[in-house]
């Protein structure tokens, strides 16, 4: 069933950031556990229909990280980065998608305590180039776009 | 003047009405309605939407209806939704996972 939380994305033309912004109906405290906790981590992380292999997860300052999604043809897509700051106010990190390597962005993300126990997570993205942003999503796609496009036609109709 | 997608989602009031519009079609006081700035800044922003073809006015009645016309977002549109998606499945198994930590708890 789709969340009544929707996930905004606000990507300006021209500029080199994105912001996506998403709220949770649950303390901020569990939303960070589920962010440096490897086994909740792996829960989530990957698209659906992928396998996700976290190689390598050191979620603290100067920590780094490095995962695989494997898809059911044996295909391999690997990502890495640095942790700067992992804490409940900011989590700072660069990533990096190994097939579109010397591409950088700063990913940080912070997370608001909202009334009821919930949360509002905020993520600011900052590529190295406007074509790295617009490259990053269409070369990243084949993360998300299978279940992607599932979904698109459910909005798709909703939309009409 | 330039009349193209690109343009009518360079302001954050369009991007912010077409937002509103893809829940739902609207009135044009309905649209108003939803903003702080005033409703001939709406019409103004509306115009420019319709010049691109995201939106169109339709009479129905005494009223007229704005509906946006998501399939002239074209690429833009496209990859940005992708992008959107892969966050929207990405964060709603992080909503499963939090579910089952708060019984945890």
């Amino acid at each position: 069933m789709p969340s009544k939380n929707k996930v905004t994305v606000t990507a300006e033309p021209g500029k080199q950031e994105i912001f996506i912004t998403r709220e949770f109906d649950a303390p901020r405290e569990l939303v960070f556990k589920a962010h440096i906790d490897p086994k909740l981590y792996v829960q989530w992380l990957g698209p659906h229909g992928y396998e996700m292999i976290l190689e390598t997860f050191e979620p603290v300052s100067g920590g780094k990280y490095r995962y695989v999604h494997k898809d059911k043809e044996g295909n391999e897509y690997g990502f890495h980065g640095t942790f700067h700051a992992m804490s409940l106010d900011s989590m700072i990190q660069t990533f990096e998608f190994e097939g579109y390597p010397g591409h950088v962005s700063l990913d940080c993300m912070m997370l608001e305590e909202l009334p009821d126990n919930r949360t509002r997570a905020t993520i600011h993205s900052v590529f190295q180039s406007v074509a790295d942003r617009d490259g990053i999503i269409e070369s990243g796609m084949e993360r998300g776009v299978s279940e992607g496009y599932e979904r698109l036609d459910d909005i798709l109709v909703v939309m009409k | 003047m330039r009349r193209d997608v690109f343009q009518a989602i360079a302001d954050p009031n369009r991007r912010a009405i077409l937002a509103l519009l893809a829940q739902q079609r609207l009135t044009l006081n309905g649209v108003a309605e939803n903003f702080r700035i005033s409703r001939p800044a709406v019409s103004r922003h509306i115009k420019i939407l319709k010049e691109c073809g995201l939106v169109v006015v339709i009479p129905q009645g005494r009223e007229r209806y704005v509906e946006a016309r998501f399939d002239k977002l074209g690429e833009v549109a496209d990859w940005i939704e992708q992008y959107r998606q892969l966050w929207e499945g990405r964060f709603g198994r992080l909503d499963d996972v939090l579910e089952k930590m708060k019984k945890e708890k």
